[in-house]
């Protein structure tokens, strides 16, 4: 059902949207960033500069891109969409030429008030494009190898140029949140399956072929998953910095060491522990009680968002509410399961918690997204 | 376009069904999460609590302060003194080669330490600490610590330094100490960590080395916080480590130097035994060495001279060196006859210059012979014909006991390194040492103190301190132990007859004062405290019948290396025994000449506790004794200044 096909009038108008905003969402992302502030001002020793301050300063700036976003009606987004994933193609273009490198990687375009992270803001476009593609998109379409091959090269063609930069992390989830709505959309079980099986047989051919005449990945290659399976095997090394994530975790134990007390965290035995290994200093100073809370918190948006994205009968509104939450699901499960030893060291921060502007503008706008779908919908 | 709403009816069921299916498995996924954290931080957490403290917690341990070492009288021979460095921390200095231009300014910097200092610096981060010069004085530390503002990161530092005030005095008794080496390590099985602390010294041989264990004490610990690059965050708490124990020694410091002086540059040794309870008054080798410059390390020029020196400075010949004792062993021979009834005191033997034993001539060292002697005489005089004809009656086993008794051949036990037990041969020994029978020859040889005998200087004055007491007196070095007193070396009765005991010493006596002794021309005048003695001049080479016919050659014509060592043993007073004395002077040639005038110099200054009055000299030495005394105390070597004493 598209926005031609039931009454505008239905929907809310003015400044009286606000009230027909979906609130709890919006109060329970402001609790995540709160949570946030609270970190980046203990691992800065007790400070607000140099961490604390600016994210406060981008969270109010996000949190006003995310109320404008949300006046504006979901259809005006959904007439954008490939716009606006052309535009962050062409950024991520940019970046190739013209990025700036941090931390061994390109990722940035510096605009002078801030430095943009295009990959970032693709991870918003593209759920936008599938979704819109999606619903013009009769049903019965929707499983034919040819109209598959559409959204496959659209997911495709950004997760090559952000592995290009290198940034594993998001291309991870650029493929796994495009995945994800192409499954939502109704795409055939048998692909999915004949994706996993082919994945599953790359990886045993990975570790199969190691050794042999017909070896898939350079032995670095292969050392860099050994110490991800076993830290222990590289303590000084690569697997430092995994080894001190766990041991900050589990010497939080029940109710944590207490604010600004963890001393793996104080003392910079972890690394980026203001960035992507956040989650480890929450976890030392207000220990499992503290760690399951903001799991907690997080799986309240996302159950919130699958719950608005039920309740509209708009397909746009309901692909756009269910790409973004699993965006952003996507984010602190990869985050959490790399600093707790799941998973590879990929680079994916705890979202509106870790510091970084980029994401937490987009996250707010794509909540925007999220908020305007629901103001919206019909009823 | 318009859309069929049946159509869109199963678009959005289907839509919602994968929402809630994918809903579902992120749920079952953040199970899976809570689950691991529960994993890590409830079932794992005392496990990673540790680990977080093992990353945070360093132990850093604190060096005690080494026990110091004195003489009787309180004087200090060896002293922990205060010793100051210079350290940099690259961090506070900034601009590090500026910094060091500055201070070179200032004091004088050992290019190597300066080269060390720096490779060092760019291995460590740079807020650790790094020495830049060491055994800096005083008035190079005053310069730095007024210039301190303009030397940003560059710190004075004190530390203790062991050093040794009266430097060669002690240096074979006291020892020394050194850092700990890769070797020591090896040494040692379960070395204690504080032997890895940076620059901790131990005791490398003497009494330093002997009782490391308890000069060294107990070190403390501190625990610190530290950050992952290892900077030091704040101190948790602090130990105090237990100083070593204080030792007090018997000898007598300003004795060991005067006996120290009066060897001279001869290679001798001399010790001198308090006949009341054992105590090593004093306990000399020479030449001697300066210990202190062992402490930092000796150069490699000064060690190589000390190792090529022919009189062995490095050897504590007191106690390590043995010798034959030759005619000092006469005693024991005497006495073990005495003991036997094999002889009386008015019993002669004539004397003709040699004696014929298993078809071999056993020469006296007086060519033409003593004619009748007996025992008094023979001491006297030390006919050797005497002593082979005594030993062929009571045997080598007899005289081996009695040596044994007399402290000869056992070894002493005493805190200093090496200290040998010497030999007194037995009829089982040679076979099982040499595979040879005992031949009646040995026996002749053993009388006279040749042959397989050997006994070092502080067995002799053991043995004489014996004669004079007729008690087993047993050396003692260790006065006091933090002023606890240790058990002395009165000792008990020997249970020999007084009888027999004064027959010998009569006979020491007659050696020392009477005109025809050996030992007549070094005697004491002084009335109360006259002196008994004996020499003895062991041979260090064979004189062959072909030497003996044509004339034995003389001492002073021979390379001094095959000379005769000279030996002199001695009491005093004779009638109530004070001290003992041994000394021996290597390849110095006859005991009587050699040897007894040191015996009697040393012991008038461990009689009158100083320099004695010329009174006690006969008339004719008196003035050759006093320029010596006035030589001797020229040529004392000045005590060491420490740094403690300029501050």
């Amino acid at each position: 059902m598209s926005y031609l096909e039931y009454n505008a009038k239905t929907t809310p108008t003015g400044l009286r949207k606000i009230l027909f905003l979906n609130w709890p969402l919006v109060l329970l992302l402001i609790s995540v960033a709160c949570i946030g502030f609270l970190m980046l001002y203990s691992v800065a020793g007790g400070s607000v500069s140099p961490w604390m301050e600016p994210q406060v300063k981008r969270f109010g700036m996000g949190l006003a891109v995310m109320f404008f976003i949300a006046m504006v009606p979901i259809w005006f987004w959904r007439n954008m969409a490939v716009v606006a994933y052309l535009s962050s193609i062409a950024l991520l273009l940019a970046v190739e030429f013209f990025g700036t490198i941090g931390m061994g990687a390109q990722r940035w375009i510096d605009l002078g008030f801030m430095r943009l992270q295009p990959s970032e803001l693709t991870k918003i476009t593209l759920v936008m494009l599938l979704a819109a593609y999606y619903d013009w998109l009769p049903r019965e379409q929707t499983s034919r190898p040819l109209w598959i091959a559409i959204p496959v090269v659209a997911i495709m063609v950004p997760t090559f140029m952000v592995l290009r930069q290198p940034d594993l992390g998001t291309a991870i989830l650029l493929l796994a949140a495009g995945g994800g709505v192409m499954f939502l959309a109704g795409v055939h079980w048998a692909y999915f399956a004949a994706v996993i099986a082919a994945g599953v047989g790359l990886i045993t051919a990975v570790f199969q072929g190691r050794g042999s005449s017909w070896q898939l990945l350079k032995d670095y290659q292969y050392r860099r998953i050994d110490t991800f399976l076993d830290p222990s095997t590289d303590p000084l090394g690569a697997g430092y910095h995994i080894t001190q994530s766990k041991i900050a975790l589990g010497s939080g134990g029940w109710s944590g060491r207490g604010f600004m007390q963890g001393t793996q965290s104080r003392l910079n035995f972890l690394p980026e522990k203001h960035t992507d290994f956040i989650f480890t200093t929450l976890a030392e100073e207000f220990g499992f009680v503290g760690a399951v809370s903001l799991l907690g918190i997080y799986m309240l948006i996302v159950v919130f968002c699958i719950a608005a994205a039920l309740a509209t009968k708009d397909r746009f509104s309901a692909l756009v509410i269910m790409g973004v939450s699993l965006t952003f699901f996507l984010y602190f499960a990869v985050n959490m399961s790399m600093v707790m030893g799941l998973a590879p060291v990929v680079g994916v921060p705890l979202p509106m918690v870790s510091y970084g502007g980029s994401v937490m503008l987009v996250l707010l706008a794509a909540f925007g997204l999220v908020q305007s779908a629901h103001v919206h919908r019909p009823r | 376009m318009k859309r069929n709403p049946k159509e869109l009816e199963i678009t959005h069921r289907s839509l919602s069904r994968r929402a809630l299916l994918l809903g579902g498995f992120q749920l079952v996924f953040a199970g899976g999460l809570a689950m691991r954290m529960h994993h890590l931080q409830v079932d794992q957490a005392d496990q990673f609590r540790l680990l977080a403290e093992e990353n945070r917690i360093n132990i850093r341990l604190l060096a005690p302060a080494r026990g110091e070492i004195f003489d009787r009288n309180g004087i200090a021979l060896a002293r922990n003194s205060p010793s100051y460095r210079i350290i940099i921390v690259p961090e506070d200095a900034g601009d590090v080669d500026k910094v060091i231009k500055d201070l070179s300014r200032l004091i004088e910097i050992d290019p190597k330490d300066l080269e060390r200092a720096i490779a060092e610096m760019r291995r460590s981060p740079p807020f650790l600490p790094v020495t830049l010069a060491d055994q800096i004085n005083w008035q190079e530390i005053s310069k730095v610590a007024v210039n301190a503002p303009a030397l940003p990161g560059i710190t004075p530092e004190v530390g203790l330094a062991r050093i040794y005030p009266r430097r060669a005095d002690f240096a074979h008794v006291v020892g020394y100490v050194g850092p700990v080496s890769d070797y020591d390590l090896d040494q040692i099985t379960d070395p204690e960590p504080i032997l890895r602390i940076p620059r901790f010294q131990i005791g490398k041989v003497g009494f330093e080395a002997k009782r490391e264990s308890m000069l060294r004490g107990k070190a403390g610990a501190k625990r610190v916080e530290v950050n992952a690059t290892g900077r030091v965050m704040r101190e948790l708490d602090r130990r105090d480590g237990v100083a070593g124990a204080d030792m007090q020694l018997t000898v007598d410091a300003d004795l060991q130097g005067y006996v120290q002086a009066r060897l001279g540059n001869e290679s001798a040794s001399a010790v001198v035994i308090d006949c009341e309870n054992g105590d090593l008054r004093a306990i000399s080798s020479a030449p001697s060495f300066d210990p202190n410059l062992f402490v930092r390390g000796i150069s490699i020029a000064d060690y190589r001279e000390l190792t090529e020196n022919t009189y062995r400075p490095l050897a504590n010949k007191s106690v390590q060196g043995t010798y034959p004792p030759g005619s000092t062993f006469k005693m024991i021979v005497a006495l073990a006859a005495l003991e036997e009834g094999i002889i009386g005191t008015e019993e002669t033997v004539w004397c003709p210059g040699y004696l014929e034993v298993a078809g071999r001539r056993f020469h006296c060292w007086k060519r033409g012979g003593h004619g009748n002697v007996d025992l008094n005489t023979s001491l006297k005089r030390s006919c050797d014909v005497y002593y082979y004809d005594l030993a062929l009656k009571v045997g080598i086993d007899k005289i081996t006991a009695m040596a044994q008794r007399m402290g000869l051949g056992i070894r002493h036990d005493l805190p200093m390194s090496a200290v040998a037990a010497g030999l007194t041969p037995t009829k089982e020994w040679k076979s099982r040492n040499r595979g040879e029978d005992w031949l009646i020859g040995d026996t002749a040889n053993s009388s006279i103190g040749q042959g397989f005998m050997l006994a070092s200087p502080m067995q002799l004055a053991v043995m004489t301190a014996r004669l004079a007491t007729g008690r087993s007196i047993t050396p003692r070095l260790i006065k006091s132990i933090d002023g606890v007193e240790q058990p002395d070396g009165a000792g008990t009765s020997l249970g020999l007859n007084e009888n027999n005991l004064r027959t010998v010493r009569k006979g020491m006596f007659s050696v020392s004062n009477d005109r025809r002794g050996t030992g007549y021309k070094s005697r004491i005048i002084e009335e109360t405290m006259r002196m008994a003695g004996k020499s003895g001049t062991s041979q260090v080479r064979n004189i062959t019948a072909a030497e003996r016919a044509a004339g034995v050659i003389r001492n002073k014509d021979l390379p001094w290396e095959r000379r005769d060592h000279a030996l002199f043993v001695s009491f005093a007073p004779f009638d109530k025994p004070k001290f003992a004395i041994a000394v021996i002077v290597e390849h110095g040639g006859g005991g009587s000449t050699a040897a007894a005038p040191i015996v009697r110099d040393v012991m008038l200054q461990a009689l009158y506790g100083g320099t004695p009055p010329l009174a006690a000299y006969p008339k004719k030495d008196r003035n050759r004794i006093k320029a010596q005394q006035e030589r001797l105390e020229r040529e004392r070597p000045a005590r060491l200044q420490d740094a403690s004493d300029r501050a």
